[in-house]
């Protein structure tokens, strides 16, 4: 039989956008360590169902820490404190018996509450919008090993694009800057051969959207502590070189850059 | 009644898909924008379709549930992408892939489109290298390829155990482009509810706003199904937790036949339910059996640690059964046999409801080095679940349920019965026949949305230049809209006592013991009375609190699961009436004296296809013969 725990938990209620939130208080009795922490807020759902109150709204989907849908700011950090884990991936293992958990949503202000602990991330869609493409229309590619791509360029180009988009980079920043998102996205595709023939056009149209709705970096780094799967911060530096000489390039004075 | 008519071009196998694609209508380039398209879903099918689709000129809404097309669940698939590339010059080809997916799936699929299926598949890989997706490469920076799921050469694609991510990404990326080119509008969090016909043909859909709760209308001249899969009809599967099966239903309910409802596949690895509590099950990508040895211990109720266990005292069932395969036997043979070693009561774990999946070999030979860049995730993923070190101690896994085969009929055309109702990826019956092989699903999803849709719905449309789209206040919409608000007004004051959870939990027990691994002639007449008894229960007992109006996340899950209800009955009538076995569908009346699947060639090498005639009645089973031309009939065997 796997341990048990019997928990307090203070969760943000919040009924729509410009409404008042508030913190509710919860007990959760007998919960398996083997659960997830998403689990857990079944397990108190089906209770507050069975007591007749409204459940709580989360966001979650694949529970495998890869859609990039599940969030959560748990005792004040993103995703919990487990390093390089999204909240689905939490267990209750990590957890003590007795503990009090708070749980509110993610934070920043281009990511309003929608109920509960639900945010709209739909900012993120708008920069990948703007340019985290290649402009390839289906049927226009050429055969794919007429392309090499020197391995450790696609390694890293890999790292960078395990981004799972979750936001977890901007409510863990003190700024709300999304500098470790769009550096990551930027570096996917700027640093493949593929990418090449947008790289300046792209950078500067990410970085420019990237700043109408997000604050600015002042290099906590507090983006990197919380990201589930482990983004550097070298992303942001490369991020930043690119888009320096981006604003050289882009002045389209042929021959001069 | 309608008729199935597949429409399978003419000509030899080789042959057929070229010459339709002569012999279709176009549509000329300055007329595309004048038609107006309807794709629900950001899966690799609906994203790559409503991108190639608006690329073309179409004018195009795109629609899904989730917050970001970037969520839908093909984002979870891990192992890899088929294609006939043959870069590992070890013997693939087109025909190769297109021999082994009819026989994978144990000639129980169409072998037009299977062929078309492995023609494209080149263009694929091209298509996604080109827009940046990371596949892994070798050192000279060419891209390095697998062998996958019981596949004898090396034809898989991957990109680490992410492939579906990045595949998405890719996907979701050329979508991007297309909505800031103003081609694409897309509408996130917004939920269909209702296909909507008009003279017969499909004219829009009946969306429901989820944020706001608001019912509404979308027209178009053709819209395009691409809702994936139905797995969660079993509660516990590998499924992401918010994969239905309700578009497709409510198109079914609309008209579409549903196909091989009882054609589902469960993967042999996934790690095994730890308590009552738990809401998913995850899996262990399938590669890991390209270096990982299954066994059990050969004592029942073994309750020494697997490293206690001396090699003489292991049996590794499936090298001992399948020397030529091995642990690379298909899904469906590696799940049954580790059912029947469980039930025989060789499980292991404190449950006993797993066999041991054990690296030691491998790490013993390469390293622990090389075993970490390979599946360092995936080993991660596993530690972080169970709290085991699989790098120590062997991994425990078990089948569960993973992919359905079935699904809404199409035509050679992907259109459904339903004209102008399109259904493409997972959420359709097409390529898999009876069982799909690993790393072809994420193949098919984007065959159909890159490069079989886009020239087939032109086809069709080209005949209808300058039909006007059927205004969103015709009697037809707004008789649609209030079927949708009556069923959303008759969940909220059911005002029962159980959650939706519970029936769902409850609803996916009887699925997974009857309709579930294996199935009999009694346990299937017991799930049709068992449903139906818990699907009036639910109308009668069920509790939805908070409001309509607002996101309410119960509300939504009600809806779906009022579908799996009628749907399970579905899939247990129509794995009664298949006497026999095939892939996935194995009834224990039909199985050779090794126990392996027994098909019924004469009886029942056809598609059985459902046809819906009323809440209250049963719906009539239609049937599509197979015909083999090019693929001779043999019983599976992997030896
Ligand atoms: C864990 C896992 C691993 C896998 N690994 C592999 C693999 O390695 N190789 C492989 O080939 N296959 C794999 N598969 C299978 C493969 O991932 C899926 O079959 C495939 O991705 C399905 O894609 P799709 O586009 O058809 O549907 P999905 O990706 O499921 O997309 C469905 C879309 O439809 C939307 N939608 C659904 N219903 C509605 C509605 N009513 N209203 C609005 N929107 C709706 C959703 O929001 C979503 O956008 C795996 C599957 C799982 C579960
Ligand atoms: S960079 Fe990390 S924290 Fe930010 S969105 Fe991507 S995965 Fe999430
Ligand atoms: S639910 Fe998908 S990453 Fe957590």
């Amino acid at each position: 039989m796997s341990k048990q725990l019997n928990l307090t938990l203070q969760v943000w209620r919040q009924n729509g956008p410009d409404e008042a939130g508030h913190f509710e208080t919860y007990t959760a009795e007998g919960i398996s360590e083997d659960m997830s922490f998403l689990e857990m807020l079944d397990t108190i759902n089906e209770g507050l169902v069975q007591s007749g109150q409204t459940p709580i709204e989360f966001d979650h989907d694949c529970r495998e820490g890869i859609c990039g849908t599940c969030s959560l700011m748990i005792n004040g950090q993103a995703h919990g404190q487990e390093k390089a884990t999204t909240t689905c991936q939490l267990h209750m293992r990590k957890f003590n018996d007795g503990d009090t958990i708070v749980v509110e949503p993610f934070r920043a202000r281009a990511f309003p509450v929608v109920r509960d602990l639900v945010v709209d991330r739909s900012s993120f869609d708008r920069i990948i919008e703007a340019g985290g493409y290649i402009s390839v229309n289906t049927g226009a590619a050429s055969d794919a090993n007429l392309t090499p791509v020197p391995k450790e360029a696609a390694d890293t180009s890999f790292d960078a694009a395990a981004c799972i988009g979750c936001g977890a980079c901007v409510a863990a920043c003190p700024n709300s800057a999304a500098q470790l998102f769009t550096s990551a996205k930027l570096a996917h595709l700027n640093l493949i051969p593929q990418g090449q023939a947008q790289r300046f056009e792209r950078t500067e149209n990410m970085v420019e959207t990237m700043e109408s709705f997000f604050g600015s970096c002042t290099n906590h780094g507090e983006c990197h502590e919380a990201c589930p799967k482990d983004i550097s911060l070298d992303f942001i530096a490369f991020m930043n070189r690119d888009y320096v000489k981006a604003k050289v390039k882009n002045r389209k004075l042929a021959g001069q850059t | 009644m309608a008729t199935l008519d597949s429409k399978i071009p003419d000509g030899s196998i080789a042959d057929k898909w070229e010459n339709h694609k002569f012999s279709m209508k176009l549509v000329n380039p300055n007329n595309k924008r004048r038609f107006e398209i309807i794709v629900v879903g950001t899966g690799l099918a609906g994203a790559s379709a409503a991108a190639s689709l608006s690329e073309l000129g179409y004018r195009v809404k795109v629609f899904t549930f989730h917050d970001s097309p970037r969520r839908a669940h093909s984002i979870a698939a891990q192992g890899g992408i088929n294609a006939a590339k043959n870069y590992t010059n070890d013997g693939d080809s087109v025909h190769r892939l297109f021999y082994d997916t009819v026989k994978g799936g144990d000639y129980r699929s169409r072998e037009a489109n299977v062929h078309r299926l492995a023609e494209v598949s080149v263009n694929i890989i091209d298509q996604a290298a080109a827009q940046g997706v990371p596949f892994a490469r070798e050192y000279g920076g060419l891209l390095d390829n697998r062998s996958f799921g019981g596949a004898q050469v090396s034809r898989t694609f991957y990109a680490r155990g992410q492939t579906g991510q990045q595949l998405l990404l890719g996907a979701y990326q050329a979508l991007a482009k297309q909505i800031a080119a103003g081609s694409v509008e897309l509408h996130t969090r917004t939920e269909l509810l209702d296909v909507v016909l008009k003279d017969g043909r499909a004219c829009g859909i009946v969306t429901r706003d989820l944020v706001s709760g608001e019912v509404g209308s979308h027209s178009a001249h053709a819209v395009v199904l691409a809702t994936g899969g139905y797995g969660n009809v079993y509660y516990l599967s590998t499924n992401a937790m918010a994969s239905n099966v309700t578009a497709a239903w409510r198109a079914h309910r609309k008209g579409a036949f549903f196909a091989n409802a009882c054609y589902t596949q469960i993967h042999p690895t996934c790690i095994p339910a730890s308590d009552e509590f738990q809401s998913k099950l995850t899996l262990m990508s399938e590669s890991l059996r390209n270096d990982g040895r299954i066994w059990v211990p050969d004592t029942f109720d073994d309750s020494r640690s697997p490293n206690e266990v001396p090699e003489g005292e292991r049996d590794y069932y499936l090298e001992r059964k399948y020397p030529a395969f091995g642990n690379l036997v298909p899904r469906d043979v590696a799940s049954r046999n580790a059912k029947t070693v469980v039930d025989q009561g060789k499980g292991v774990g404190t449950l006993k409801n797993g066999v041991y999946l054990d690296f030691a070999d491998v790490i013993d030979r390469d390293g622990e080095d090389v075993v970490r860049a390979k599946y360092g995730n995936l080993f991660d993923m596993y530690e972080n679940i169970t709290g085991e070190n699989p790098y120590k101690v062997p991994m425990r896994i078990y089948p569960a349920i993973h992919y359905t085969m079935g699904g809404v009929w199409v035509d050679y055309n992907l259109m459904t019965t339903i004209p102008g109702c399109y259904s493409i990826g997972e959420a359709n019956f097409s390529d898999h026949g009876a069982n799909r092989l690993g790393a072809s699903a994420l193949m098919q999803g984007l065959a159909d949305g890159y490069f079989v849709l886009p020239y087939t719905i032109g086809d069709d449309l080209a005949g209808r230049l300058g039909e006007a789209v059927v205004p969103t206040d015709d009697p037809v919409f707004l008789e649609a809209e209030a079927a949708v608000n009556s069923q959303v007004d008759r969940f909220m004051s059911i005002g029962g006592t159980r959650s939706v959870d519970w029936f769902h939990r409850e609803l996916g027990k009887i699925v997974w013991d009857y309709i579930g691994m294996e199935r009999t002639k009694e346990g299937l007449e017991k799930a049709l009375s068992e449903i139906p008894a818990l699907e009036e229960e639910f109308w009668k007992d069920l509790r939805l609190l908070g409001s309509a109006a607002t996101l309410n996340s119960s509300l939504e899950k009600a809806g779906r699961v009022a579908d799996f209800f009628e749907l399970a009955k579905l899939m247990a009538r129509d794995a009664l009436e298949r006497e026999e076995s095939c892939g996935g569908h194995f009834r224990a009346e039909h199985q050779t004296e090794e126990g392996e699947a027994q098909r019924d060639d004469e009886n029942f090498a056809h598609v059985a296809a459902w046809e819906w005639t009323g809440a209250d009645s049963v719906q009539t089973r239609h049937q599509e013969e197979l015909i083999f031309e090019n693929v001779a009939l043999t019983q599976r065997s992997y030896k």
